[in-house]
């Protein structure tokens, strides 16, 4: 058995029992890379060179050992982040950000090089990166979703034992979904998000990918918890995760959603996804409809806030403190020009779309008028979680969607995130896990949601399907 | 709500963002279509409801007013573009 296939918690046993060194499966890891990034691009930078990695000097920690992936939007001290977009170029950060300084502390192994990503985040497909797209392992013509496609198509193929991302809209769930590992989005202000390189902050979200539940819950107890750097992080104590595993779900309710089975759902994601819940339900859960009625306003809302937040927060690459900046005498003129040659398309279409909905005269049309909608669609889920201890639905409408086939029309991209935004407006965790696999031989996520810190739930939910089902061990060829 | 390229030079403009003349054609009519999408807002019943422009039951949230170590400046100005001893440089600002 190669070591790259492994997961971390098999990884940390055999380490223990020392019948391997850190060397071994640092060596096994970067011999996979090197041999399978060429067909993937899940990491980016890595040009003619080897992934090097760097041994933490703790001899002991929860992942002592264990090499983990980073999304190229989370600050990594001294090791280029850029956000895959030009206008970043060559940006070392000059500290980590804390999620990675926790990674440290605990043992881990981080890779010199990130994975790769939509520009900022700006998209559902990998495909709006400055180093070219990463292609789905399962199927290299198909897109493996994004924006944390990098993370996705890395645990998928096997080039990494686990890996970090970010969720705003969807960007962890819906690539965990199309490329058939695990994707965890936490709840607001369960994972400091400092050095995490804003999109929007309201809804952002580190998150992580991993191979199956019990890695889940391996990372999430070392990245969770309260972070003074982050005000937006909650000083709730942080349970052990590994105890939510093994437990069976008789006695649980989950609650369907009619607003998520309607017309745009492929016919072949609905029947895998209903085959699953009928599988819960063997296993004890009662299962009920319920609905969350202003469903359909979700992608909507979402770019209005999402974008009015970006534009914000987008304001600061202007050429002056790092990344790339253009010639010119006059400083406005250098703003423009730096801020028009340094940002990709879809970088453009939300800063723009953004500061309209904020500009005078329209504030009140768009920007309020989706903060109210906002409250709608919170409003929908409390009430459901008063009689359900969880929600779930497809992560996604459709299987992996083929490269190209949605670039030149924005906004069918965006409906691509209609099942995982509410989540984000919501504040609330989700994860995907996988479920089968269509006709093509592309895998299908279920979206399990929970109330606010309601991980240990969303676990117990996805172990106990994990542990009677086969589908997160199934492995793509790669050719 | 329509979008005229003006609207869209307009607040291009205001973002700092230079566009070529064929990107403003493509944005403008890529924008147009977004809007046409988000105008769906208008349907949904706001009569009454707060807006919720943060998930969470925190405010103010303070912290002691403690002196401790920042970064330091070489390492601050170590990804500029453009510096001069303990400053970023930027074209001139003042005739």
């Amino acid at each position: 058995m190669e070591l790259y296939r492994l997961t971390a918690h098999e990884l940390l046993d055999k380490l223990s029992k020392k019948e391997i060194s850190p060397l071994d499966l640092i060596s096994s890891v970067r011999e996979r890379i090197k041999n399978n990034d060429g067909l993937v691009n899940a990491y980016v930078r890595l040009v003619d060179r080897p992934a090097e990695f760097k041994l933490p000097p703790q001899k002991n920690g929860a992942l002592c050992g264990i090499p983990i992936s980073i999304k190229d939007n989370i600050c990594t001290e001294s090791l280029n982040t850029e956000c895959c977009s030009k206008i970043l170029t060559g940006f070392k950060p000059p500290y980590d950000a804390t999620v990675i300084k926790k990674l440290k502390e605990a043992g881990a192994v981080i890779l010199d090089t990130k994975t790769n990503m939509d520009e900022f985040a700006f998209g559902s497909s990998t495909e709006n990166s400055c180093f070219g797209p990463t292609h789905n392992p399962w199927n290299l013509d198909c897109v493996p979703g994004g924006s944390s496609g990098g993370s996705a198509a890395a645990v998928a193929s096997d080039e990494a034992i686990m890996a970090l991302g970010s969720d705003t809209g969807g960007s962890i769930r819906q690539p965990a979904a199309f490329c058939g590992v695990v994707g965890l989005k936490p709840t607001y202000g369960r994972v400091s998000r400092y050095g995490l390189i804003a999109f929007a902050s309201s809804l952002d979200q580190i998150g992580t990918f991993t191979k199956d539940i019990p890695d889940c819950c391996l990372l999430m107890n070392v990245i969770s918890g309260h972070d003074p750097m982050d005000a937006t992080s909650i000083d709730v104590p942080v349970p052990n995760y590994i105890k939510s595993l093994g437990k069976n779900i008789k006695g649980l309710t989950i609650g369907i959603p009619q607003e998520y089975f309607i017309e745009g759902l492929n016919s072949q994601v609905k029947s895998i996804v209903e085959e699953a819940i009928a599988e819960l339900k063997k296993l004890g859960a009662a299962v009920k409809e319920v609905s969350l009625p202003h469903t359909e306003y979700a992608v909507p809302v979402y770019y209005i806030l999402g974008t009015a937040e970006a534009s914000s927060n987008l304001s600061r690459f202007d050429g002056v403190q790092y990344g790339y900046r253009a010639n010119s005498s006059n400083l406005v003129q250098m703003y423009k020009k730096t801020r028009g040659e340094g940002f990709g398309q879809e970088a453009k279409r939300r800063i723009l779309l953004g500061t309209f909905a904020l500009s005078h005269g329209y504030y009140d049309a768009y920007y309020l008028r989706a903060l109210k909608v906002r409250t709608l669609i919170k409003n929908d889920f409390d009430a459901v979680f008063k009689d359900c201890d969880c929600i779930i639905t497809p992560t996604a409408p459709t299987e992996a969607f083929r490269i190209g086939e949605k670039t030149e029309d924005p906004l069918q991209m965006y409906l691509s995130d209609i099942y995982t935004i509410s989540v984000n407006l919501a504040g609330i965790p989700a994860i995907s896990i996988p479920c089968g696999f269509t006709k093509a031989k592309l895998p299908v996520g279920l979206q399990i949601m929970a109330k606010p810190f309601g991980e240990e739930t969303l676990f117990q939910v996805a172990h106990a399907y994990e542990r009677s089902t086969q589908w997160h061990k199934l492995k793509p060829k790669l050719q | 709500m329509s979008l005229s390229p003006e609207t869209v030079k307009y607040v291009a403009d205001l973002s700092r963002i230079e566009l070529t003349t064929e990107e403003l054609d493509k944005l403008s009519k890529q924008l147009q279509a977004i809007l046409g999408f988000i105008d769906k807002l208008n349907q949904a019943d706001i009569s009454g409801i707060t807006a919720t422009s943060h998930i969470l039951p925190i405010s103010n949230v303070l912290r002691e007013d403690i002196p401790r170590e920042s970064l330091p400046v070489e390492k601050t100005l170590a990804n500029a573009p453009h510096k001069k001893g303990n400053f970023f440089v930027v074209p001139k600002v003042i005739d």
